[in-house]
């Protein structure tokens, strides 16, 4: 926890093929990590509609992170290519909307890198500590 | 039998949907027939009080354009809802919020700033801005409050039925009318418009390659569209996959690009996110995997002003609904 009080809420989206296995080598490596980061379990990076990054934001989350298999290691060739182009675009938009870019990142993390997996999550709970919480839009000004 | 009693308003909108219900054309003397219309401020001189002193549910329907953002509006379309047994959403700005809705990228104050006071051909070298209240020998004068934030007409008052369109077309507004005259309404909350994908209804959809892929995005004026092509297919953002259809492909048909403005199909929460996420898919498929991050972020980068592009019409109805606020 952070000096003030401010426990982010992270989400984590984890390729079945790759990057939820690497986080279940974590976990059974008994890896210690920051506890503030719930998994959604996707069968590829190239799942993660922008949507979902922004239903999540909608939703409370504070920070968002996609992971998938290293490129070229893909189990369905190509979608972990999509999702970097995806993010990408997405990181271009989330900041015309005054939304801090660093709250939305793109990782890639095999079956075996459970290390990279801890360092990642608490290094991204870290800096979103850092940044405080996302700011929900404000209601309209003097709507009734 | 009495007449149905029909109501219009327009709240934040340009005109355009009040045109488009004179651009059904003669079917406006059958319209009139049969029905009693109650309120048109565009057209016709009816007051407030002539409403507030209607029964609740009096007025059988009441099509409502233009996206909300005065507390004027907001009273009004509140008043509406009480007295109307239908509401309908007529048109972009009040179904997704529409052109208006791009405020959303500002504030109250950037926008009143910027409108009285920094525009260079402007003369008001006193800075006199619009205020809720002025006092003028001895007479107190009230302006309508400008809201710092676009809403759509379904996020002040429940909505019966969505006419998409900026604005909507001809034939789908006397289907809609002509439905509800006989009664024959789908479930409430619906579309009045084909649930289908403007690429499916496209006139050059045959043209369009199976695997497609961009590397060099072009905006319309760096190239002579081909009007027998796929305009995604040349290299120009086509919003057509994106976009639902029923609009009578008009912007196809004059050799631009899809906009978007029909929105979503059903089920899509976020038009903008799914427009992204398409054209994303398809940039730079060819040798994608010798790119490395920065060329991504180079070739991404080609759309200039995403978030104007891809919520050009919707962004009050978008997840994040408006640009942070400090
Ligand atoms: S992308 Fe545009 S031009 Fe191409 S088929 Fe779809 S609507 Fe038609
Ligand atoms: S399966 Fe892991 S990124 Fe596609």
């Amino acid at each position: 926890m952070s000096k003030n009080g401010f426990e982010p809420k992270i989400v984590v989206f984890c390729c079945n093929w790759c990057s939820y296995a690497g986080a279940d080598l974590a976990g059974i490596s008994r890896l210690k990590m920051k506890p503030q980061f719930r998994i959604i379990r996707t069968m590829c990076s190239g799942r993660v509609d922008p949507a979902l990054v922004l239903y999540a934001f909608n939703k409370g989350a504070d920070g968002v992170l996609v992971a998938g298999c290293h490129p070229g290691d893909c189990h369905y060739g190509a979608g972990n290519y999509k999702a970097r182009r995806r993010m990408a675009m997405l990181t271009n938009m989330l900041t015309q909307l005054g939304i801090e870019p660093a709250r939305l990142r793109l990782e890639w993390i095999s079956a075996s890198e459970g290390p990279k997996f801890q360092s990642t999550i608490n290094q991204f709970i870290d800096q979103i500590t850092q940044l405080g919480p996302f700011n929900k839009a404000k209601e309209a000004v003097g709507a009734k | 039998m009495a007449k149905p009693k029909v109501a219009f308003y327009w709240c934040a909108s340009c005109g355009g949907c009040e045109e488009a219900v004179l651009d059904i054309n003669e079917t406006i003397l059958k319209v009139a027939e049969a029905v009693e219309l109650v309120l048109w401020p565009v057209a016709l001189d009816f007051k407030k009080k002539d409403i507030e002193a209607m029964k609740d549910g009096e007025i059988a329907v009441s099509f409502i354009n233009g996206s909300v953002r005065l507390d004027e509006q907001e009273e009004w379309v509140k008043l509406l809802r009480k007295k109307s047994g239908l509401i309908v959403a007529f048109g972009a700005c009040a179904h997704l919020g529409g052109i208006p809705g791009l405020g959303n990228f500002c504030t109250k104050e950037t926008i009143i700033n910027r409108a009285y006071k920094e525009v260079p051909s402007l003369d008001n070298p006193k800075g006199v801005v619009p205020q809720v209240k002025t006092t003028l020998n001895g007479y107190e004068l009230t302006l309508p409050e400008f809201y710092d934030t676009v809403k759509t007409l379904d996020q002040t008052i429940p909505v019966d039925y969505y006419l998409p369109g900026c604005p909507p077309p001809p034939d789908l507004i006397v289907n809609a009318v002509m439905a509800i005259l006989k009664g024959e309404l789908p479930p409430k909350g619906t579309v009045l418009a084909p649930n289908k994908a403007l690429c499916d209804t496209c006139p050059v959809k045959d043209s369009k390659p199976e695997k497609l892929t961009i590397t060099q995005l072009k905006r319309p004026y760096e190239l002579k569209i081909d009007p027998d092509k796929c305009i995604l297919a040349q290299g120009v953002f086509c919003y057509g996959p994106a976009t639902r259809s029923g609009c009578g492909e008009t912007c196809i048909r004059a050799n631009m690009p899809c906009r978007g403005c029909f929105g979503p199909v059903d089920g899509v929460v976020d038009q903008g996110a799914k427009a992204l996420s398409m054209l994303a898919s398809i940039m730079g498929v060819d040798g994608e995997e010798k790119m490395s991050d920065e060329d991504v972020k180079k070739l991404v980068s080609q759309i200039v002003d995403p978030a104007g592009t891809f919520y050009r019409y919707s962004l009050p109805s978008s997840l994040l609904r408006r640009k942070r606020i400090a």
